[in-house]
């Protein structure tokens, strides 16, 4: 199943396009990471999945072909928004109450579990605890529904390392123990090297990378060898970014197949998927995109419901 | 979810209820005072004698003045319920973006909004209509003595009766729609102000004289409490003008400064009586247009009914404007 599918998607706001011609199917079962740089159009395509704006142009379906918006998506994907909004003058036992009203699945035990964890006094107000404890609130009402995706928009902008650190843990173990599939969009792509498992890299409004990250990362590799040899060298390969010091030259190059022959005097090594994102996102017109994806039968994205 | 409203929108309800206690404090005070003066007026018998008429008009002179100065100010009852607690509902969400978290929990927006709306719509129209019963019994002394203002009189029509309660729920339902066309706070909440403002002025003014159509007499007697439209003095099929009226009263040295106020001169006879009847013995004929006090009620349903079918159609564009919203 699909959590997200995407085909053709566009939005536009007055004269711009925020996103354009986006077409996706991130499967369930995994954590994505929607990387880009800002306004690539990261918070929009979130929103156009949870169903807070709706699509000038294309279809977005979640949860494997249900419109975004509907209420079986609603009710199985929880958002996070960026900034985390909250109540500012309800306490955490107000929120519980209030997510447990809104909701149809609502696990009690399990979030005053987790606040208690944490060291989230319940009669505290939301305006009053630190950046770290409502992300920490925020997450812990999403995780309580027990959702099937979990969607976040750039929760970590406001962490510190240690908290960031904190969140994280929640959320893998959410994986682990519930079977959530993740959505997370963010900036700080190191700390996501080694929990995420799919990449979405969108710049400029379009789709330029997506794939499982041991599959792009299998099929990328960074030669290093002499300037002077790199121009003959880039063009019988499949040269992603090529960068060029007084002596050294390191390219980024897209392998065919696992088995091919690294030029004489150069030497090959693995990429990071830090590396492969800032190369791809100083390429702009490079892309790397998955075959052509199951076309499941859908009904067009109308008004939320 | 009615918990839910409760506490979220409890600051606002404090307020109302702050208000109306307010309010009704100063009432009761200031009427029981009133009611006390009053039992001289209803104790007075014959009614109809010389005496009595001079105790009547001796009460409403001491209160009629504090009355419409307090009837006035509650006017504005309505309007800040509208824009304190109708305004923020919704534009406080788009302000603070909370609005990314209750529209993606479960229920959806619909139910959610209905939810809000309607334990607060309730609320407010229940507390201006408990609150109208009050200020009737208030000014009930101050018309029962005569006083020429009656219950139809603008100020006095829509703070009783069902009308209160109609204008509170219009000014919410108000609030609620320029909470999700503004989403600004402060804007919607002067948005809902001034348009409540606009809509009240204009329905007592050219709306509520016309919902039923209006007696026209000659009788310069009109009963006391009607609503008088239009009084004008009319002569061989014309009206008449200011000038012929004092053309004619010019006989005995009364000059008429306005259609309805006379000012005797040094020459003017002593047993003259009203100026009226002398114009109506000599030609004159004065048209009154008005509509009489025992219309209250009926006004009050049509009213009370045209803006009960505003407010819901105000409450239904909002859901719609929800539903169909987009970041």
């Amino acid at each position: 199943m699909n959590v997200i599918e995407a085909q053709r998607l566009g939005k536009c706001y007055g004269a711009s396009w925020a996103l354009r011609e986006c077409t996706l199917a991130i499967p369930a079962g995994h954590m994505a990471a929607l990387v880009g740089p800002n306004g690539a159009g990261k918070t929009t395509l979130l929103n156009l999945a949870v169903g807070l704006a709706v699509p000038t142009g294309g279809i977005v379906t979640v949860l494997g072909g249900w419109p975004a918006g509907s209420p079986t998506a609603l009710d199985g994907i929880a958002f996070v928004a960026q900034d985390t909004p909250l109540y500012k003058n309800l306490s955490a036992a107000d929120m519980l109450h209030m997510t447990r009203n809104l909701n149809r699945r609502f696990d009690d035990a399990y979030a005053k579990a987790r606040l208690g964890e944490l060291g989230i006094p319940l009669q505290r107000r939301a305006g009053k605890m630190s950046g770290g404890q409502q992300a920490q609130l925020a997450l812990t009402l999403a995780l309580a529904r027990h959702p099937r995706l979990l969607v976040l928009d750039e929760p970590m902008a406001m962490l510190d390392p240690l908290a960031r650190h904190d969140f994280m843990a929640t959320v893998m173990t959410a994986m682990a123990d519930d079977g959530v599939s993740v959505l997370l969009s963010t900036h700080v792509l190191a700390e996501l090297e080694r929990v995420a498992d799919y990449l979405v890299l969108l710049s400029s409004g379009s789709v330029q990378v997506a794939g499982e990250v041991d599959d792009l990362l299998a099929r990328h590799r960074v030669l290093t060898g002499p300037a002077t040899e790199a121009g003959s060298c880039a063009e019988r390969l499949n040269v992603v970014h090529a960068r060029r010091g007084e002596t050294q030259a390191h390219l980024l190059v897209r392998t065919c197949g696992v088995t091919d022959p690294v030029p004489q005097g150069w030497e090959a090594h693995p990429v990071s998927l830090e590396e492969l994102t800032l190369a791809y996102l100083r390429e702009p017109s490079a892309a790397v995109l998955p075959g052509p994806t199951r076309a499941a039968v859908v009904e067009p994205a109308g008004v939320p419901r | 979810m009615g918990w839910v409203t409760w506490r979220q929108h409890r600051l606002a309800l404090a307020g109302i209820a702050a208000l109306f206690g307010v309010a009704s404090t100063y009432l009761l005070i200031t009427g029981l005072q009133m009611y006390r003066d009053y039992a001289a007026v209803t104790a007075c018998s014959p009614a109809t004698s010389d005496i009595c008429h001079r105790v009547a008009n001796d009460f409403l002179t001491t209160y009629v003045r504090g009355v419409g100065i307090t009837l006035a100010l509650l006017q504005t009852i309505p309007a800040l319920i509208g824009a304190f607690v109708g305004g923020p509902l919704l534009a406080r969400e788009f302000e603070t973006g909370t609005f990314r978290y209750a529209w993606t929990q479960g229920f959806g927006r619909t139910r959610w909004l209905v939810a809000k709306l309607t334990p607060l719509a309730i609320a407010v129209t229940v507390a201006a209509g408990a609150f109208s019963l009050l200020v009737s019994w208030y000014i009930d002394p101050v018309i029962g003595a005569g006083d020429n203002d009656g219950r139809l009189y603008p100020t006095v029509f829509d703070l009783s009766g069902v009308a209160l309660a109609a204008w509170t729920l219009a000014a919410f339902a108000i609030g609620v729609l320029a909470g999700v066309l503004i989403r600004r706070v402060i804007p919607a909440m002067f948005a809902t102000l001034a348009a409540w403002g606009g809509l009240a002025f204009v329905a007592g003014m050219f709306l509520r004289p016309h919902y039923a159509a209006p007696l026209v007499t000659t009788d310069p007697s009109i009963p006391t409490g009607a609503l008088v439209m239009n009084q004008g003095w009319f002569t061989g099929g014309q009206p008449a003008s200011l000038d012929m009226i004092n053309h004619t009263l010019g006989a005995v040295d009364v000059r008429a400064i306005t259609p309805g106020l006379f000012q005797p001169g040094p020459a003017t006879p002593a047993n003259l009586g009203d100026p009226v009847q002398y114009l109506i013995r000599h030609g004159y004929t004065q048209l009154t247009t008005y509509q009489p006090p025992g219309r209250f009620w009926p006004f009050q349903w049509i009213e009370g009914g045209w803006l009960l079918a505003l407010s819901l159609l105000l409450i239904a564009m909002t859901v719609w404007l929800v539903r169909r919203r987009a970041t």
